[in-house]
């Protein structure tokens, strides 16, 4: 078995391919996409020795299982979990070699939402607008991972990295979303601001690649009726009808016709990708650099 | 013209209509071709124009808040035609809001140039604006679960094509084969912001 490929043994709830994304085409309706805890998926990268950028996989809750058809160098990173190879246990956040026809086997997130996958080469599959990227919202790149899917792997470049294990940041307990207000701040009344700034929020079950939900008190417009659709960046907090904040990741909609009363700091964004429903959420604000 | 700061390195600029939006898209597009602006992102949308990935967000805000918008440019740009048929399912409540009979819906419509406003909702999907504001339809009072690929629909001031099959809620008033997306051509999207549009009636229909 000397071709360069993974076949997908347990697919997991959600595994999609993933790299920087495909920014500079949301004019054209083009989410960004990409890594949603991208701290975690560079790390991998290094770990295995690739260039960033490299396309990972992206896992969700429950992990995946892989076999190599040749051998590669792999590490695990973000979401911590328990990995094994051919039912041993092998170190997390570290490189690890997988000889080829091996059962590389993600476990279960024991805690954070999301594990990253690097394997030397790269997952190697055709890119679209310049990106691997699995974008859920409008279907561009690979599909999710399903059992029995062969991804091509490309060769690897580099030597990987010699440690026994990275350090990294634990997922958070408590999610504190730095915020600077607007651009339709001026949409909510004066208690939905001070409720959306100082009450607790929680992360919602039903968050995904698109936004991370929430739960806590909805928020209340000052001004009602329909705001024409506007271009959205990420991280924005849009308040849809429901009152409750949905901060926008990397696969949300590239318009939209909801106010957006925030907007979450870049740095912020991978802890809020690794936090499990029910954390809780604090949104405070910052003023502009 | 307002600027209103969005995040660290973002700016939504706001005008007063649709017009004044695309003129000041392409004004944006054209300092960024020159050099003299540099933008991740230029998205027009109704009424507004969003940069992203700017490196001084503060100093262009006081520029642009101080200057005047440059009538929009001439339209210079080829035609792009979308063969259709006019056999949409809401072909007779939309001729009904606009008072004429199913038959006159396709001559209004084919006979109007549109343009592209702005691009969003999935790949390819434009919002496309010509028709008189008579003509604007609400949107259906209960979406649809799935609107086939090539349904050519209206709602409010917009016309669109749906290039995949998705739920939607737009008034269907025909069908075209035309792709709107494909990634392996360059470019990938039929349309983009500032394409202009004429849609021509298939023979038979």
């Amino acid at each position: 078995m000397t071709d360069r490929a993974l076949a997908v043994v347990r697919a997991g709830a959600l595994t999609t391919v993933q790299d920087l994304g495909r920014p500079g085409h949301a004019h054209l309706g083009v989410p960004r996409s990409g890594a949603l805890d991208g701290p975690a998926a560079d790390l991998v990268n290094r770990l295995v020795g690739n260039p960033r950028g490299t396309a990972v996989l992206e896992t969700t809750l429950n992990g995946c299982a892989v076999r190599p058809r040749s051998t590669v160098v792999i590490a695990v990173a973000g979401a911590h979990c328990r990995v094994t190879v051919d039912g041993r246990p092998v170190p997390w956040g570290a490189p690890v070699r997988v000889p080829a026809g091996a059962l590389l086997d993600v476990g279960p997130a024991l805690s954070g939402v999301r594990a990253y996958v690097g394997l030397s080469g790269g997952i190697a599959v055709e890119p679209v607008l310049g990106s691997r990227s699995t974008d859920l919202l409008s279907g561009l790149g690979p599909a999710p991972l399903t059992d029995g899917t062969v991804l091509p792997l490309g060769r690897p470049t580099g030597a990987h990295a010699r440690v026994d294990v990275a350090p990294q940041p634990a997922p958070p307990s408590e999610l504190v979303l730095r915020v600077t207000l607007g651009p339709r701040d001026d949409w909510f009344t004066p208690e939905a601001i001070r409720a959306f700034l100082s009450r607790p929020y929680r992360v919602s079950a039903s968050g995904n690649r698109i936004g991370l939900r929430t739960e806590g008190p909805a928020l209340e417009r000052a001004r009602h009726g329909e705001l024409p659709s506007e271009g959205m960046v990420l991280g924005a907090v849009q308040v849809p009808p429901d009152g409750r904040p949905v901060v926008f990741l990397a696969d949300h909609p590239t318009t939209g016709g909801y106010p957006v009363i925030a907007v979450v700091r870049a740095a912020d964004l991978p802890a809020a990708a690794q936090a499990v429903p029910g954390t809780p959420v604090r949104f405070v604000a910052v003023r502009r650099r | 013209m307002k600027v209103r700061p969005v995040g660290e390195d973002a700016l939504l600029v706001e005008v007063a209509s649709g017009d004044e939006a695309q003129a000041l898209h392409a004004e944006l597009l054209r300092r960024r071709a020159e050099g003299s602006l540099s933008a991740r992102e230029i998205v027009p949308a109704a009424r507004t124009v969003l940069l992203d990935g700017l490196d001084s967000p503060a100093r262009l805000a006081a520029e642009l808040t101080a200057a005047d918008l440059p009538p929009a440019p001439p339209r210079t740009r080829e035609v792009v035609e979308i063969p259709l048929r006019y056999d949409g399912p809401d072909l007779a409540d939309v001729a009904a809001y606009w008072g004429v009979p199913e038959r006159e819906v396709a001559r209004i419509h084919a006979e109007t140039e549109f343009r592209v406003a702005f691009c969003g909702f999935a790949p390819g999907f434009g919002y496309l604006t010509g028709l008189p504001s008579r003509y604007d339809v609400p949107r259906r009072a209960t979406p649809r679960t799935a609107v086939p690929a090539g349904s050519v629909a209206l709602a409010g001031p917009y016309t669109g094509v749906y290039p995949r099959s998705s739920p939607g809620g737009w008034q269907l008033i025909g069908t075209t084969d035309i792709v709107l997306w494909d990634h392996a051509r360059v470019p990938a999207a039929l349309l983009s912001p500032g394409t202009r549009v004429r849609f021509v009636p298939e023979a038979g229909s």
